[in-house]
């Protein structure tokens, strides 16, 4: 029997696990939350003009929601882009693509268990960050009812599932971003072109976004949808940022899978 | 094997193929035909495009013009066209990464048909059981080439396609692998082995093809090769420089050169001719030392093939060009 998508994502998944960039990423997106629950307990200030930065000493469940304001910037697109820029330049440089392609999977087989890799390992990220943030959190500041974003208070029970959908939504924008670095990863043939050329590119639409005379544009930037959660955090919740988000999102990742695959199952494997 | 592969097809047809870079041309214009249980050398001098044909046949790179079957299959078409075939090009590359079993197993989960029960198998056929558990980061060269063919036979190939198998290999790693490769063949298995040293090919194919600057020189067999070339007469006299002379305007006589390591050498129509001339040149007084036929090794015909003028190359793609005069020269 011909092996699938599945066999050959399993098999990414455990490359993954045994490449030294996966537990950098990971370790970050664990660790940063940590710190800055540590800075948290031993300072008395806080982020005051960032949303939800005044709770901070207030209930540990607002550490998560300031992280990923935070983490928008640059923290989250590097680590999604540290994997997604070397998932298939990795190959390239070890010249095992031809190693993979001559055996009995399609190359949209591989294409598509990288691409699901990438987005597992993104997923993965973001959980971790949220946990910790969640569990570091709550040891420095109590699991306590929220204040929203509209003024009213939620139990903290209600805050803890809004942080769950808040990085279901904070997603959105990651894989967005994974999306690109899985293009730049299968054009640029490099690792560190594809893992800095997505970092750059997000960091470019940061700065659109600030620009002036540019203001029509930053709903349909991409660094926007990574404040869209906000919504979900008002009462009654606002789901038009989150609306907007997905076709925005979508807008920028599909076209960029779909470039990423054709390059893939069209180009000469004449390295290695 | 592939129940719709036209039946009957060799395991590797080539026809016309081309690669084109731009410019510059790294396949130009590749027709072969490997038979099933043939030990198929494919020749040529570094850059004459063996690897990118190769490539080209393992559907790793898409021709410019010309096709590809591999038993009757298209490997553009996708990896169904693999079925049966296994190989690599250039040096096998692995996850350094991973041990030399977990690559096996990784090459085992995209092959399926139960090559995952086979890796412990595979590892005994190029021994190297023992530094399974090592990372292949830490694997020597030949190590690597030996899980490259680890890798291939875990396909149960019916046809392997090697490129320079033992480059790179001391001198006992290249016998090892010339033993295993004879085995391979010797079990049915057809092989096409790429490759640049001559006395690896003339030990172990029966038929081969060699390609020049990307175009075909000869595709054969050995046999016929050498009976194109003919023999090379070596001729030693008192009068070498009378001899060279006599050769020269001796009927039935051809390919007159002076060897490098001195006396002459030529080529003749016939024994009869060879016996005119002995004759001919005791009557000029070059008296007779050596006179003695040999057959022109690989090395000769190689080389005679592949060190043309420029306007044989320009003669034509996959013409079947005859060994000239410095097959002789060399022959001495």
């Amino acid at each position: 029997m011909r092996p699938g998508v599945l066999a050959t994502y399993r098999w990414e998944l455990r490359k993954l696990r045994y490449q030294k960039r996966t537990y950098l990423g990971l370790g970050a997106a664990a660790l940063v939350p940590v710190i800055f629950a540590v800075a948290v307990a031993t300072q008395n200030g806080q982020p005051e003009d960032v949303a939800f930065g005044r709770y901070i000493h207030q209930t540990g469940l607002a550490i998560p929601f300031v992280l990923l304001l935070f983490g928008s910037i640059w923290m989250f697109p590097l680590i999604t882009a540290l994997v997604a820029g070397d998932i298939v330049a990795a190959e390239d440089h070890n010249g095992t693509l031809k190693t993979i392609l001559t055996r009995s999977v399609e190359r949209t087989q591989v294409f598509a268990a990288k691409a699901l890799a990438t987005a597992t390992y993104a997923i993965a990220a973001i959980a971790l960050t949220g946990t910790v943030a969640v569990v570091a959190g709550s040891i420095v500041s109590g699991f306590n009812p929220l204040p929203t974003l509209s003024g009213s208070t939620i139990s903290a029970g209600r805050a803890l599932v809004l942080v769950g959908g808040s990085l279901l939504v904070y997603l959105m924008p990651i894989l967005a971003i994974a999306a690109i670095g899985l293009l730049f990863s299968t054009v640029f043939r490099n690792s560190a072109a594809a893992v800095v050329g997505t970092l750059m590119a997000s960091l470019l639409l940061q700065l659109v976004g600030i620009l002036p005379g540019l203001e029509g544009l930053r709903p349909y930037l991409l660094s926007t949808q990574f404040e869209a959660w906000q919504g979900l955090l008002r009462q009654p919740a606002d789901w038009a940022p989150i609306g907007r988000a997905a076709w925005v999102c979508a807008l920028y990742g599909i076209p960029s899978v779909v470039a990423a695959l054709l390059v893939f199952l069209r180009r000469d494997v004449a390295g290695g | 094997m592939p129940s719709d592969a036209a039946a009957g097809a060799p395991p590797i047809e080539v026809r016309g193929l081309v690669k084109r870079y731009g410019d510059l041309v790294a396949v130009g214009g590749v027709d072969l035909t490997v038979l099933p249980g043939d030990v198929f050398g494919y020749l040529g001098p570094n850059g004459a495009g063996k690897t990118t044909s190769l490539r080209m046949m393992l559907g790793l790179i898409r021709p410019t013009e010309g096709t590809v079957r591999l038993f009757g299959r298209d490997p553009q078409d996708g990896v169904a066209a693999l079925d049966g075939v296994a190989g690599f090009v250039e040096a096998p590359r692995f996850y350094p990464y991973l041990t030399g079993r977990q690559n096996l197993e990784l090459c085992a989960a995209l092959d399926g048909d139960g090559a995952a029960g086979r890796v412990d198998e595979v590892l005994d056929v190029v021994e190297l059981r023992d530094r399974a558990k090592d990372r292949v980061g830490g694997y020597s060269h030949g190590m690597r080439q030996r899980l490259g063919i680890a890798a291939a036979l875990l396909r149960r190939p019916r046809l392997l396609l090697l490129d320079e198998p033992a480059t790179g290999l001391d001198p006992a790693g290249m016998r090892d692998m010339r033993l295993l490769v004879r085995r391979l063949a010797d079990e049915g298995m057809t092989v096409l082995l790429s490759s640049h040293l001559l006395a690896e090919v003339e030990e172990l194919c029966n038929r081969v093809a060699i390609v020049d600057r990307g175009r075909m020189a000869y595709e054969g067999t050995l046999e016929e090769l050498r009976r194109a070339a003919g023999l090379v007469y070596r001729l030693r006299t008192t009068d070498d420089d009378r001899a060279l002379a006599v050769c020269e305007a001796q009927p039935g006589i051809a390919d007159v050169a002076a060897a490098t390591t001195g006396g002459t050498v030529f080529r003749a129509d016939s024994e009869a001719a060879v016996g005119e001339l002995s004759r001919a040149l005791a009557e000029a007084g070059a008296l007779v030392l050596e006179l003695s036929p040999s057959q022109a090794t690989l090395e000769d015909l190689f080389f005679a093939l592949t060190e043309g003028d420029d306007a044989d190359q320009e003669n034509g793609a996959g013409r079947r060009r005859e060994p000239r005069a410095p097959a002789v020269e060399r022959a001495a």
